[in-house]
């Protein structure tokens, strides 16, 4: 799971995507000039404060921006092809098929009057043309594959009476149902006990292994990007202010604001002696010093030639 | 950026018309409600002179409405602020301090959801006999029931609120609790239903005074108006059509504004950034 | 820590606490069983201390706060603020129990009445409690700086600030009456994680300036160690092990301590895989003795617990067992 195929061409590329309120004067952005991309079968962690503009980039991907948000700029780029070029049809076919997603409240994203196996089968039935009674057999190896225990009988199980680590499981086999090529995690286990929280991500890091399902993980809990992902992206204020490989940006963090969040988390560990507390790293004095860097960064968007300035910033020449 | 919101627009200004109509009445009208009568006028049909024609005895059907306004407004506000004194303080005392009073509280709700309130009204009329005071008793007695449910739900939500534990903790008397913390935070359900109870309590009194145990005439209330106008229904459809008519516009008012006031205060239908 | 035990009664002692509540069915007795959610705590709090309790949901960590805040009756047991009992028929009242402990809750959105401005939050309370007028808005100000807001911001209503600064509002109407004890209800788990940094850092300015005594709840073990002096760590209804925060860190014992420290997600294993936490060997049971419950898969909250009792194992370090 650690060696990206260097010679395969990305699964997924983001070219200096921008999300934002459509305007009489042009757009208002939120995401600005986002790039990145992933590997296939690669697991991509995607780390931000709320506000950072993760979550809209994800949802962008997928075309579930909500109203008046819209991409206003940039190309995403799925196995080379653009995926804002595709009709909403083919758009609706392209989700949970090819790319596939987790969202933090299973218990909103699962339908609350249809049984889990149902939904779980809806999938076969619509992405792969199975008839119900052959999907409602699949359905069950699907729950035994996120080890639901009793998956015979859990099939006919409603959400509501499933614990909240359980509906997680669930949502992860609708989601890896159809083998999709990208699965999209945002904050999939945000709602959960640390125990469970465990569990949840050792079955999605080993089901997507096994199949080679590269992964776009959402959090704004460095641990868990940490545990996962294999490269992360930090966001703030709606860019990418730093993407490296995980070691290197947890063993050397390069930006301002990484260094400010991996210094604001008071860690396991770091704390010796019965009054020896590093005190945490307040990133606001930091912040105020940035805005004003990111705010001339900001204005200059439509331009390809940055500030060689922020450009050092950006790689981290900036203290 | 907010929708435009028909309902809210539409039941605010016939509701506006209304009561434009019932407050300035006198300026409105140059005649009197019930003393102008004049049956060398009887049951004239519309026209510059008498705008909505007149009825059996002469009155000006059109002066009479507007007269009309003021009763039923009275009536449809009147009781409705004693439902929502019943509704509220039985709902949040009950959702509040739980358990038998809660049982109790529930149980009387259910009860008067089960009878139909204008029977119930109807009842109370019967006993205490017609006139505005007891028309204002009857209403307000049979209709809270919701109001109470309301409030109740929102209390429960409400109760386990960080502010409201923390006044609880900070000394603060369940009594102030429920004044200070929890009655301001539902004011936007309890004003919607109000409002639609309002339109409510407007139709009993119109069916009331129809049925001889409302107002009585020759006190120009639509609902007798109705009454009166009944037997002339071919001769002068006007009598009837017009108070009819401002039964209908002022609870479609009210309706149309509770819902448009609902859609307004519902922060789901708001575009908000969190 | 200094031993208060022997010279002066602790600041707060809970004294074998229990909370049950009944589910089922309202009118069919047959139907109905107890939820133990809290069976049997013992836990004291000294001066200027802060004790966590930890645990995940479910585990009881809230109805123990809520039952020491006077929110929650308990079943029985005792609970003791300064050796007096605020439980029961000695129990003071609503003006005094305010000014033994106030709590700062969780959720730093649904926490401020939202109809009030900020200063009338703080105020009433005091006005509540005798304050003359004359003092109050000067008492409003003072304690808005302490806890890093500015006195105009009285003014405003809560939906003007930001999560973070209503989390300060709320510490500063938890301080506002000088309450004994600061009960923290996962004080930071619903802020970004700058946000928890600034307000992590001025909980402990205020404990140090203030010299306040904290009970904190809380899921978020990188916070506990950072803060905490002793660590009680519950689960279903139990302490299962409890000791110095160092001891609990550094020599976790019972399985259920073990494996929630191991699940924390710690950015750190990426760096120091050998210090992986998940590794290790487990400590044995004192002899003689065996963890209880020795089964943390599958716990069962509504029959009596089995016997067990904290033994200790270090100094002030105890961990849950039975008689092998």
């Amino acid at each position: 799971m650690n060696e990206p195929v260097e010679h395969n061409a990305p699964l997924l590329e983001l070219k200096n995507l921008h999300v934002g309120i459509p305007g009489r004067r042009g757009s208002v952005d939120i995401v600005r000039d986002v790039s990145f991309s992933i590997m296939p079968g690669e697991a991509f962690g995607l780390v931000g404060e709320s506000g950072s503009g993760k979550s809209l980039t994800a949802l962008s991907l997928i075309r579930l921006l909500k109203k008046p948000l819209k991409v206003s700029q940039g190309q995403i780029l799925f196995k080379g092809d653009d995926l804002q070029n595709l009709t909403d049809r083919a758009m609706r076919q392209m989700r949970g098929d090819r790319i596939a997603m987790i969202f933090q409240e299973p218990m909103t994203a699962l339908n609350p009057l249809k049984t889990v196996g149902r939904q779980i089968a809806e999938m076969f039935v619509l992405h792969k043309g199975m008839g119900w009674a052959e999907a409602g057999r699949k359905a069950v190896d699907a729950l035994a594959s996120v080890h639901v225990p009793a998956p015979e009988e859990r099939v006919r199980a409603y959400p509501h009476q499933m614990s909240g680590g359980m509906r997680q499981r669930v949502m992860i086999a609708i989601a890896l149902a159809c083998d999709p090529d990208l699965l999209i995690a945002d904050e999939p286990t945000t709602a959960l006990d640390v125990t469970v929280q465990d569990e949840v991500l050792k079955l999605i890091a080993e089901l997507c292994a096994a199949r080679g399902t590269a992964v776009l993980l959402i959090s704004h809990d460095l641990g868990v990007i940490a545990n996962m992902c294999q490269r992360v992206g930090v966001m703030y204020s709606g860019r990418l202010v730093e993407e490296r490989d995980t070691y290197d940006l947890f063993a050397d963090p390069r930006h301002p604001y990484t260094k400010g969040l991996l210094g604001a988390l008071p860690r396991l560990g770091t704390r010796h002696g019965a009054a020896g507390r590093q005190r945490l790293v307040d990133i606001d004095s930091l912040i105020k010093d940035r805005d004003t860097l990111l705010q001339e960064f900001c204005f200059e968007p439509r331009n390809p030639v940055r500030d060689p300035r922020l450009r050092a910033g950006m790689a981290g020449g900036v203290e | 950026m907010r929708r435009f919101n028909l309902n809210l627009w539409l039941g605010g200004v016939l509701t506006l018309i209304v009561i434009v109509g019932a407050v300035f009445a006198p300026w409105l009208t140059s005649l009197d409600p019930v003393f102008d009568a004049n049956l060398m006028y009887a049951e004239e049909p519309p026209s510059g002179q008498f705008w909505f024609g007149t009825d059996e005895q002469g009155r000006d059907v059109y002066t009479r409405v507007l007269y009309g306004a003021r009763i039923s407004l009275t009536v449809g506000i009147v009781s409705q602020i004693i439902n929502s004194v019943i509704g509220l303080s039985l709902g949040i005392s009950a959702a509040y301090w739980g358990g038998w009073w809660d049982d109790l509280v529930n149980g009387l709700t259910n009860v008067m959801l089960a009878i139909p309130s204008l029977i119930f009204a109807l009842a109370i009329m019967a006993i205490l006999g017609p006139g505005l005071p007891s028309l204002l008793i009857a209403l307000g007695l049979t209709n809270w029931s919701w109001t109470c449910r309301i409030a109740r739900s929102s209390t429960l939500s409400l109760k386990g609120q960080g502010y409201v534990q923390a006044a609880s903790t900070l000394g603060y008397s369940d009594i102030r609790i429920m004044w200070t913390q929890l009655l301001p935070n539902m004011v936007g359900p309890i004003l919607v239903i109000s409002t639609l109870g309002i339109g409510a309590a407007v139709l009993a009194e119109a069916a009331l005074s129809f049925l001889g145990l409302g107002i009585r005439p020759p006190f120009p209330s639509w609902g007798a108006m109705l009454t009166g106008a009944r037997e002339l229904i071919v001769i002068a459809p006007w009598a009837a059509v017009f108070p009819g008519l401002a039964i209908f516009v002022t609870v479609l008012g009210f309706n149309l504004l509770g819902d448009g006031l609902r859609d307004y205060l519902d922060p789901h239908m708001r575009t908000r950034q969190q | 820590m200094k031993d208060n035990a022997t010279t002066a009664p602790p600041l707060l002692e809970i004294r074998d606490l229990h909370v049950h509540f009944p589910v089922g069915n309202k009118l069919f007795a047959r139907n109905r069983r107890l939820l133990r959610a809290v069976s049997g705590i013992n836990l004291s709090l000294g001066h200027g201390e802060c004790l966590s309790i930890v645990g995940e949901s479910g585990c009881g960590k809230s109805t123990t706060a809520l039952a020491v805040m006077g929110l929650q009756e308990p079943t029985s047991g005792d609970i003791l603020v300064d050796g007096q009992s605020i439980i029961g028929d000695n129990a003071p009242g609503r003006m005094d129990r305010a000014r033994i402990a106030q709590m700062v809750f969780q959720d730093p959105y649904a926490s401020l009445n939202p109809r009030q401005t900020v200063h009338r939050s703080l105020a009433a309370p005091l006005r509540l409690h005798g304050t003359p007028n004359s003092e109050i808005d000067d008492r409003v100000a003072d304690i808005l700086k302490k806890v890093g807001l500015l006195p105009e911001h009285g003014a405003r209503f809560p939906h003007e600030f930001s999560g973070g600064q209503r989390q300060r509002i709320g510490i500063a109407r938890a301080l506002i009456l000088g309450p004994r004890i600061l009960m923290l209800d996962e004080p930071v788990s619903a802020l970004d994680v700058s946000v928890r940094a600034q307000i992590i850092n001025l909980l402990l300015d205020l404990q140090e300036d203030l010299s306040l005594s904290f009970v904190m709840i809380s899921h978020d073990l990188g916070v506990v160690e950072h803060m905490s002096d002793r660590v009680a760590v519950m689960y279903f209804g139990q302490i299962v092990e409890l000791g110095r925060w160092d001891a609990i860190f550094a020599r976790p014992t019972h399985p259920y301590t073990r494996k929630l420290i191991a699940t924390i997600p710690d950015p750190d294993t990426v760096l120091h895989p050998d210090r992986d936490r998940r590794a290790g060997k487990a400590p044995e049971p004192p002899a003689g003795y065996r963890f209880c419950p020795e089964d943390i898969g599958r716990p069962d909250v509504y029959s009596v617990p089995a016997e067990s009792a904290l033994i200790e194992i270090g100094p002030g370090h105890f961990v849950r067992c039975a008689t092998a």
